[in-house]
């Protein structure tokens, strides 16, 4: 074989190594993308269930707080606030939510004081649903910033920056928490 | 993650490559002892492995099911167990909710089959459901989870398969060699002599140490498991606290589970059989003592990532190595901070706990329940014939349908 040959295939050699990185990278940010968007549509599920959960609720709690109207009504207000937002940007979402989030907090805290409330059972599997629905956003929002932390990182680190260039792929928003307690304590790790 | 659980399988793929060459071993040299072709034992050992291996993948998680006697239940027999499934198949990111079922015991135990993440189910005993509170159950729920995230559960299926396969082979023929005479090597003494009887000795040695090494090299990979599946499960929950008091209450109960049995131990979340306050750290334990698991969730401070389940092992161990590998600290790591501050969610007491689990029992066995206007309940067996029924409290008597 002839010099000439042999730095041919030395050339192709190296044109489809970096052919076969580029696929591999590529189809791991799809991936990653496919999973943002999946896994802000599982948020969007466990929001709407949310809406949905709190007229229920505000029936039930309704006939045993008389003098909690004030915070009845900003649950209220709060979810109808939020659900008019539900197809807005990801930072007004948030900050909806968030508000609907901690108004709703607040409620349940005042149902400490009522021992006929806390003995319903109707209101208990109420509670039991609205308890899981919270956890379920968080999780979700978990999930979901996790998933975006991974898809920015690839977008940014080399070789796979290059790669996402190319190919339009763009960083993705966090799903922030806004209400104002939820941000009180934040924990910072440099390990 | 998926970096973290790469690594970790080209680990343990080499410790089940072990395991297969070790089977070949084996069954090369019992074909050799009792055929005088090696080749003929190969084939033998291959075929037994590979229908077992079929029998495992695809019979497998209904055969584990059966014998320990787990019932499946649907959203409303139990709402708060259902929905912890559901936190915990969102926060762990699986494609499919997998299936809830309960064995009817006292003893506190959990665990997970299925051969993929589609197909996968959770299962746990009623003692269990009822002396947990939620953030514990949260904790062992996100620990099986974990395991069929991380594929662990067919690992350990296909493992255990290949296990039992050295054994079946040793024995036989550990037993046809010492009480069947050996027949082959005694007529052909005359010509084989000193190569066949050499040959004899080493399969009898590889008979009798085979076993041995291929469950010491099963319960090595069996345990980083756990303690990988805990390191997921902290980081699913955000709390690593409520796994390690989970385990605290699992560790200071003494029940045995009546169903387990040795060849299904390492699929629970803590030692079916261990004896109450044994340290067992020794090489034939499949799992990792609790009370180090606990010390090492709780050293976690705070933090909730891999990076810190690190630490903290290293911690424990004194600064030895750790057991999450390299190349997934960097990425795991940004992602520790807690999104929300644990919540400690409202909860019915233990005595509710109790009757719940007990209502949900007898309603899996079929009874049927009447609500008296008096306030009792009564429950019918499923045998029942009258049609009829008086209530023992008040007198009032009740239609049974």
């Amino acid at each position: 074989m002839s010099g000439a040959m042999i730095a041919l295939w030395v050339i192709l050699g190296i044109i489809g190594v970096f052919l076969v990185a580029f696929i591999v990278i590529y189809n791991g940010l799809v991936r990653l993308r496919n999973q943002v968007k999946n896994a802000w549509s599982q948020i969007d599920v466990q929001l709407k269930r949310r809406y949905d959960l709190i007229p229920n609720l505000m029936e039930t709690v309704k006939g045993y707080m008389k003098h909690e109207r004030e915070t009845l009504e900003s649950v209220t207000n709060a979810r109808n606030m939020a659900q008019q937002l539900s197809g807005g940007s990801v930072g007004a979402r948030s900050k909806a939510e968030g508000e609907l989030g901690s108004a709703l907090g607040r409620l349940l805290a005042v149902v400490e004081n009522y021992p006929d409330l806390k003995a319903n059972q109707n209101f208990l599997a109420l509670q039991e649903e609205l308890t899981s629905t919270e956890n379920k956003i968080s999780f979700s929002r978990q999930f979901y910033n996790d998933s975006v932390l991974r898809l920015n990182n690839q977008t940014q680190i080399f070789p796979s920056n290059i790669v996402a260039g190319m190919t339009g792929f763009k960083a993705e928003e966090f799903f922030e928490v806004s209400a104002a307690e939820e941000r009180k304590a934040p924990k910072v790790n440099f390990s | 993650m998926w970096e973290q659980i790469r690594s970790n399988r080209i680990r343990t793929v080499g410790l089940v490559v072990g395991m297969g060459l070790l089977l070949l071993i084996l069954g090369y040299f019992l074909g050799l002892a009792f055929t005088e072709s090696g080749i003929a034992g190969l084939v033998i050992a291959l075929v037994i492995w590979v229908v077992m291996s079929l029998v495992g993948y695809f019979q497998g998680d209904s055969i584990l099911l059966a014998t320990a006697g787990a019932k499946k239940i649907k959203r409303s027999d139990h709402q708060r167990l259902y929905n912890i499934v559901e936190e915990m198949t969102i926060a762990s990111g699986l494609p499919k909710m997998p299936d809830v079922y309960i064995i009817d015991d006292p003893a506190l135990n959990a665990f997970a089959t299925g051969r993929n993440p589609e197909k996968a189910a959770v299962i746990i005993t009623s003692g269990l459901l009822q002396k947990l509170n939620r953030d514990e159950l949260q904790g062992v729920i996100a620990h099986e989870m974990a395991h069929i995230k991380n594929k662990d559960v067919l690992l350990m299926a296909m493992t255990s398969v290949l296990l039992g396969t050295i054994v079946i082979l040793a024995w036989y023929g550990s037993r046809m060699m010492i009480f069947g005479g050996g027949g082959r090597s005694r007529r052909d003494s005359s010509g084989g002599g000193g190569g066949q009887a050499i040959i004899m000795v080493i399969a009898l040695v590889l008979a009798i140490l085979a076993p041995l090494l291929a469950n010491m090299i099963y319960f090595a990979i069996s345990r980083k498991r756990e303690y990988l599946a805990d390191a997921c499960g902290a980081s699913y929950t955000r709390y690593p606290e409520g796994l390690a008091s989970a385990l605290e209450k699992l560790g200071a109960s003494t029940g045995q589970l009546k169903s387990a049995n040795q060849a299904t131990a390492p699929m629970y979340i803590t030692n079916p059989f261990r004896k109450k306050g044994r340290a067992a750290s020794d090489l034939s334990s499949t799992h990792p003592p609790i009370s180090e698991r606990i010390r090492i969730l709780r050293s976690m401070g705070g933090g909730t990532s891999f990076a810190d389940y690190d630490t903290a092992y290293k911690q424990v161990h004194g600064g030895k190595g750790g057991v999450i590998p390299a190349s997934a600290m960097g990425l795991a790591g940004a992602t520790s901070q807690a999104v929300t501050p644990p919540k400690r969610t409202p909860e019915p007491d233990k005595i509710t706990r109790t009757r719940e689990t007990s209502d949900l029992m007898w309603k899996m066995g079929n009874y049927k329940e009447i609500d008296c206007d008096c306030g009792a309940k009564l429950r019918v067996p499923p045998g029942f014939k009258e049609t009829s029924i008086k209530c023992p409290h008040c007198g009032r008597v009740h239609k049974v349908k």
